[in-house]
């Protein structure tokens, strides 16, 4: 099967963003994203998911490498402030062009 | 004294536990599902009472209580600013301190049902109208009244939060379904309250004990704050009781209210409308040092302050 090259862009951040960052995926165009729960331990100190402000998530987006880029800037510019938020693009392969 | 009680030696379980650093968990799911049904009950008792007793004093008393949660954030603000906390930090704290716990209340519930002392059922409703206003306030303090504050998405965020949902949600079944209707509800709500506190509060106390790691990184200053705010509230919240005509049980939990400090419904919206206010700091003080301060040591004081009103005037 022919494969196509996209970018996954992947955010791990506080969960209370959630519902911020699905505004905006949605508002810059996304074509998709998975979100899941997540825990561990980084320069803000443990979030250990232990209690509702301390969760981490972690969203994932698959697009063409310009959105990707877009969505990354938006967040920096808007959260990388205040908020524990990782974010980092990586190169894949997906089966339907059409899809992202 | 307060340390006696079955449902406080649950919560020091708990507190032992995590700081012996046990493997004790208890699953997310279970605290929700306790937290859930702790709101309804508290509700649903206040609804039930308010069938009963509706009345336009009532209204009265609300309006003084609600004025009680703004008055003390703007008076402690200040405070915090001399003791060089950053006024966002301040602005952040106060709207805790200002706001309030059910699980502190449930635990003021419990403990005066063992002592045999009766209070105004409809106390519930001043749960509800504690928990907003001081996040108001915080907020303006914070920033100043200025318009990029997304208001519309800050009042969804505060007047739909859980509790307030539940604690409302629940205060209108009651008083719907009057005393009759809630009665086949007792024996999940009411008659298993404390056992499913005590569980509650066995996670509470791991909870706050993993707290107190952050707790060197701000030192002296908060936790002079954490356990003197409480002290200082509980009196304004008794003085507020004893000019309202309310019983010892009630001044002691009007008390208890205003000595509180809020862990879930603040530390939520503080979060989305100062994001620059740091969160552990305020969520250490309120969950780390009030809330155990106030279970083990707070309660039983303020009953006797309570007690001690009720004797001298």
């Amino acid at each position: 099967m022919q494969t196509h090259q996209r970018t996954l862009l992947t955010v791990i951040c506080e969960a209370v963003l959630e519902h911020k960052l699905e505004q905006a995926l949605e508002k810059l165009g996304a074509p998709g994203w998975t979100i899941a729960d997540a825990r561990g331990r980084g320069g803000r100190g443990v979030r250990s998911a232990g209690w509702d402000t301390e969760g981490n998530i972690r969203v994932e987006v698959i697009c063409n490498r310009e959105l990707a880029q877009n969505i990354a800037d938006y967040l920096h510019e808007h959260y990388y402030a205040n908020f524990a938020m990782v974010c980092y693009l990586s190169a894949v392969e997906v089966f339907r062009a059409d899809k992202f | 004294m307060g340390l006696s009680d079955p449902v406080v030696l649950f919560f020091l379980l708990g507190f032992t536990a995590s700081l012996l650093k046990s493997e004790l968990k208890l699953p997310a799911s279970l605290y929700e599902t306790l937290s859930i049904l702790l709101l309804l009950a508290i509700g649903l008792k206040g609804g039930v009472e308010l069938a009963k007793q509706a009345s336009w004093s009532l209204l009265g008393q609300s309006v003084a209580v609600l004025a009680m949660g703004v008055v003390l954030p703007l008076l402690a603000f200040p405070l915090l600013r001399v003791f060089g906390f950053a006024r966002a930090d301040a602005a952040s704290l106060v709207a805790h301190y200002g706001s309030v716990s059910v699980g502190t209340f449930a635990v003021a519930v419990a403990y005066l049902a063992a002592q045999g002392i009766v209070f105004e059922e409809y106390l519930p409703l001043f749960v509800v109208v504690l928990e907003v206003p001081a996040i108001l306030v915080g907020i303006v303090l914070a920033k100043g009244i200025r318009r990029d504050t997304d208001w519309k998405a800050l009042g969804h965020e505060l007047f739909l939060g859980k509790s307030i949902v539940l604690l409302i949600g629940g205060l209108l079944i009651g008083w719907i379904a009057g005393p009759t209707g809630v009665k086949p509800l007792e024996p999940l709500f009411f008659t298993l309250f404390k056992p499913l506190l005590a569980l509650f509060l066995l996670e509470m106390g791991l909870i706050a004990a993993s707290q107190l790691g952050s707790l060197k990184r701000y030192g002296v200053p908060l936790v002079v704050f954490a356990t003197l705010m409480p002290l200082v509230s509980s009196v304004a919240g008794a003085g507020l009781g004893v000019a309202l005509g309310l019983s010892v049980g009630g001044v002691a939990m009007l008390a208890t209210l205003a000595a509180s400090a809020s862990y879930i419904a603040v530390p939520a919206a503080m979060r989305m409308a100062v994001p620059e206010a740091n969160p552990s700091l305020s969520l250490t003080a309120s969950l780390g040092i009030t809330f155990p301060f106030n279970i083990v040591i707070g309660i039983p004081l303020y009953l006797q302050l309570a007690q001690w009103l009720a004797a001298t005037l």
